[in-house]
């Protein structure tokens, strides 16, 4: 399953390698052509010279940790990589570097906490990646300056269709594309896998100025917070009510027509769809909409519980209802369902 | 021209973000000598064009950039008794403009000083906290009506500071973020002078980097370059900083890793360092960097960038410390680095 | 101009849902110009051809709002803003949508009012359940402020003087421009509250030599307020800077200089916070220096922003003055030293 292989790779924002390779290799075969470009964006183009030119946008980036300095105890000290609640870090597993060294993170031992020091958060100067080396020296051998460290886990079923694990932001969205990829559109595909997502949306202006599409789709991961102690209006999303649509967040709002042509494919074709119901945060659409004169942008996404932690959630039937109106989206475009131009 | 001495006369210049012509004139006088081509777009950046000698095909373009502007303060508002109200450009700890000399850049040149009230009639609860902008003003010792013919809202005040020699070859002076960084430049041309490099070289003193990078992103936009460095300054090592969140002054430049920077660019300068046997730090950054360097990477369809740093103490103040050696030691390992880039290094950078 | 000030600021048009207003706007100015037409982002253009400098200006038409992302069993609904809204200020106000549906905003039972958020508010559209509220009403629509706007002698209150006081501004400018060689990118830009958006693809597809925005600016005179050198009814600003953007010096002293000429009342200012869609024209491609005029306005983002017609007026001769004068870019921007 490429779900699962994409989770389980690791790729912090500007590391992104590993996702790379394995996206270009699964699918070559089925595009035209394949290029990267400066930032490590993955392009790959389907249907070439038809019309719209369409840009659909996934990144691979995920949140992660990179080391920036080291204990004279080999311990190593370290920074997030886009936005991780510190209090998820503690006594978590995680991979470093390029040849994937296993480390722990430590935290002091609950006995040895003074009582005071137990209710509050362990922030991340508090906490350092254990490789279990003895010495400053061993560490250096080990790991580099600047090397990023992401967490690790394994995809694992779980409960009513669904899976648990890492990185489902954005992998999942990733996934999702990767299948689009592998169908016919009576338009000009150009996916794009972007970078740097995490750490301010990064990749994606840079691809959208490239490719200079008519329009662009952005398939994304968002938090659910149905749960207990969370008020409905609060839920953001809600796991297994289908794709969520973007109305507005801190950098894109949706156009009309944007939401009129989701709405309807969704109600069409039968799928269940929801909206987002926060409007903070951003997506890749906030760049890409920003990009030369305007590029006419969407933002769906897979519901994801405990998002940026390692043990996250999805349902699977989202997942393919996301799949299901991504290709509906898209079909509704070949057919001209947009106005792409300005009126007079 | 000597690089101390450039970078006196840089530093002591004012060239608040926005009005950077004056300090740009001297800039240009002194880079003019090692340069084929100047010219200076409608914002204000001044890019300098070095030739590189390929003559075959399209030469590689590289663009430095290093910032002109500085920090300072603008008048809001002219107060009954001529007592000027100021707002900060660009990030300013108002605890440490209190009781210094100004100069303020009015309809002529007025000496000033941000006053403050005297311990003995400040309440002592007041004294342990610190002050803020808005209760702080310029006293230029007018009248309201000369300040008012002198004085207008929008006019920029600087802290008064010549360049302090300090031991060895430590210096302290105001406007250093990034004075320092051109003072690299122009140390990395006059190297050039002697070295084969097949790049064109696109040095550009940019303007407006305080307030949100906005010169260099302007600049890239028109240069086009294969590969952009962007040269600047980092904090350097002081008492309550951590010791990985700081560099070492006298030990080299800063090279940063990180999501901002072209893995194979800092691999190669750190390359360079290493053949060349210069000292280099590493500074590892998660995200896009508060310097020239955050810009650059996302102009267009994207521009490989490397960062170069030099370590200083007390940044956005008007003592910011540095050692004159991690300047010579930056412009010598930016020029190796020119001289080492050719059409298949700069073919490498778009394929990961 | 009052009346012209009046459907304006009384027309709808939040971030990212201006057609009404834009249709207001553009039967105003389309017999004046050789050219309109909008962009997928809802930016109006009205186009003056000449063969001198292309000059754009730019005067955001949208206003602050509240998006509904939720409606609950019993038709209540919830929101989020659409730009900077103070929850305090929401307080019980009347608020339309597109539709012309109302309602008012309700507050949940709350110990203590300083602790008051967005999040405890909602619109009561005066529906009985779910159903009902989504026969008028769905997720996605976003509401204004409901108000009238009314005249008190010589000033304005109202909703959405920011900034309809510079739209107004812009239209009568447009209405009144004599013969120019200049050419006259008039945009009527979306998006701004939201995040200069509109302005920004805008001036991408224009491309001009200069631009300008036209927007309204706080004010210093009121009790108690702010530091700052700026009074209602002292004539229009000529910004220096704020958080967006470093007026270009040039654009600055052209702009007092035509002031002096003309004998139009102006004020310097500096505004420390917020920002204007000069911020995102002069970032474009190469860099394209920007200047703005400024309306000054009084309890900005309430639906009681109070404007001077002196201060439009003498904005509307500044404009037109700096818009008809030859403008030799070679001199006033000296691009190529050697």
């Amino acid at each position: 399953m490429l779900l699962k292989r994409l989770s389980e790779a690791s790729g912090a924002s500007g590391d992104e390698g590993e996702v790379r390779s394995l996206l270009k290799e699964e699918l070559s075969l089925h595009v035209e052509e394949v290029t990267t470009d400066a930032l490590g964006n993955l392009y790959l183009k389907k249907g070439f010279g038809r019309k719209p030119r369409v840009m659909v946008a996934a990144h691979m980036d995920e949140v992660g940790l990179m080391v920036v300095g080291y204990e004279k105890s080999g311990l190593l000290r370290v920074v997030k990589v886009g936005s991780i609640d510190d209090r998820v870090l503690a006594s978590k597993v995680v991979s470093i570097g390029k040849d994937r060294i296993a480390g722990v993170i430590g935290a002091k031992a609950v006995h040895l906490q003074k009582p005071d020091e137990r209710t509050k958060a362990i922030d991340i100067n508090n906490l350092y990646i254990d490789l279990g080396v003895r010495s400053q020296e061993e560490a250096e051998k080990l790991v580099k300056i600047g090397d990023y460290a992401t967490f690790t886990a394994k995809v694992r079923e779980a409960g009513d269709n669904c899976l648990i694990g890492k990185a489902f932001d954005n992998r999942a969205g990733c996934a999702v594309l990767a299948e689009l990829l592998k169908e016919d559109f009576d338009l000009e595909l150009n996916a794009v896998f972007t970078v740097q997502e995490e750490v301010g949306l990064r990749g994606a202006g840079v691809a959208a100025y490239s490719i200079h599409p008519d329009v662009a789709l952005v398939i994304e991961t968002t938090a659910a917070a149905d749960v207990v102690g969370s008020k409905e209006a609060a839920y953001v999303t809600k796991l297994g009510d289908g794709p969520a649509l973007t109305l507005m967040d801190s950098t894109y709002m949706a156009p009309q027509q944007i939401l009129d042509l989701v709405a309807e494919t969704a109600e069409k074709l039968a799928i269940p769809y929801q909206f987002r119901r926060l409007t903070t945060a951003g997506t890749d659409a906030g760049i890409i909409s920003q990009t030369h004169a305007g590029i006419l942008s969407a933002v769906i996404s897979i519901p994801c519980r405990y998002i940026h932690s390692p043990a996250s959630i999805i349902n699977l039937d989202d997942w393919q209802n996301t799949l299901r109106l991504a290709r509906g989206i898209l079909n509704a475009i070949a057919e001209g369902g947009l106005r792409l131009e300005g009126t007079a | 021209m000597e690089i101390k001495r450039f970078l006196k006369d840089i530093c002591e210049a004012p060239g608040v973000s926005g009005y950077e012509e004056y300090v740009a004139k001297i800039v240009r006088a002194a880079f003019c000598a090692h340069v084929d081509e100047v010219r200076q777009d409608r914002m204000g950046n001044v890019v300098f064009l070095k030739r590189g000698s390929d003559s075959g095909g399209r030469r590689p373009r590289i663009l430095l950039a290093a910032h002109l502007d500085e920090i300072g303060l603008m008048v809001t508002k002219i107060e009954e008794g001529g007592f000027l109200r100021f707002s900060a450009v660009g990030g300013i700890d108002p605890r440490t403009v209190v009781g210094q000399e100004v100069i303020l850049y009015g309809r002529e040149k007025l000496s000033g000083v941000i006053g403050v009230k005297p311990p003995h009639l400040t309440p002592a609860d007041e004294l342990s906290k610190g002050h803020k902008m808005e209760d702080l003003h310029i006293d230029v010792a007018l009248t309201e009506e000369s300040a008012r013919k002198l004085v207008a809202v929008g006019d920029l005040a600087l802290i008064r500071r010549e360049l302090i020699q300090l031991a060895g070859s430590t210096v302290a002076a105001k406007a250093m973020d990034d004075r320092a960084g051109l003072a690299v430049l122009l140390s990395c041309l006059q190297e050039l002078e002697r070295l084969r490099h097949a790049a064109d070289v696109y040095a550009v003193a940019t303007v407006q980097e305080e307030v949100g990078v906005r010169g260099a992103a302007m600049a890239t936009y028109g240069v086009v370059p294969d590969i952009g460095i962007a040269v600047d300054v980092t904090h350097a090592e002081m008492p309550g900083v951590l010791e990985h969140e700081a560099c070492k002054l006298g030990k080299g430049p800063g090279i940063t890793v990180g999501p901002n920077i072209h893995p194979k660019i800092s691999e190669e300068i750190i390359r360079v360092a290493k053949e060349y046997r210069l000292p280099y730090q590493l500074e590892a950054f998660p995200g896009p960097t508060g310097t020239d360097a955050r810009a650059i990477q996302v102009t267009r369809g994207g521009i490989p960038t490397g960062l170069l740093s030099i370590p200083l103490r007390y940044m956005h103040t008007s003592v910011e410390l540095l050692d004159m050696d991690d300047l010579k030691l930056s412009g010598r390992l930016l020029a190796y680095f020119i001289a080492g880039v050719d059409s298949a290094f700069v073919e490498g950078l778009s394929c990961c | 101009m009052k009346e012209l000030l009046k459907k304006l600021s009384e027309t709808y048009g939040p971030s990212g849902r201006e057609e009404q207003i834009s249709r207001v706007i553009r039967e105003e100015i389309k017999d004046y110009v050789d050219e309109t037409y909008t962009d997928n982002m809802g930016n109006l253009y009205a186009v003056k051809k000449g063969s001198g400098a292309k000059i754009m200006v730019a005067a955001h038409m949208d206003e602050i709002g509240m998006i509904v992302t939720h409606i609950d069993d019993k038709g209540f609904l919830r929101f989020s803003n659409v730009g900077g809204l103070s929850p305090h200020v929401l307080l019980g106000q009347r608020v339309i949508f597109a539709n012309g549906s109302q309602g008012t905003v309700g507050m949940e039972k709350l110990e203590e009012i300083n602790k008051l958020k967005l999040e405890k508010l909602y619109i009561d559209i005066g529906a009985t359940t779910k159903d009902d509220a989504r026969k008028h009403i769905k997720v996605g629509d976003i509401a204004t402020y409901h108000r009238e706007a009314t005249i008190v002698g010589n000033r304005v209150i109202g909703k959405a003087m920011d900034n309809r006081a510079g739209c107004a501004v812009l239209v009568k400018a447009i209405q009144e421009l004599a013969q120019t060689e200049n050419e006259v990118y008039a945009v009527f830009t979306s998006q701004e509250e939201v995040g200069l958006r509109g302005s920004r693809i805008s001036t991408y597809r224009i491309n001009p030599d200069l631009g300008l925005a036209v927007d309204i600016t706080m004010v210093g005179d009121t009790p108690e307020a702010p530091t700052m050198d700026v009074s209602l009814g002292k004539g229009p600003t000529v910004k220096i800077k704020d958080a967006s953007v470093i007026c270009h010096p040039r654009l600055k002293e052209k702009l007092s200089e035509i002031a002096e000429k003309n004998e139009i009342p102006y004020q310097y200012e500096v505004l420390t916070a917020g920002g204007t869609d000069a911020g995102a024209i002069h970032l474009t491609k190469e860099g394209i220096p920007a200047g703005v005029i400024s309306i000054p306005c009084r309890y900005v983002h309430t639906p009681g922003e109070m404007v001077d017609l002196d201060d439009l007026a003498h904005a509307v001769k500044l404009l037109k003055a700096f818009l008809s004068a030859p403008l030799e870019m070679r001199e006033i921007f000296p691009c190529h030293l050697e």
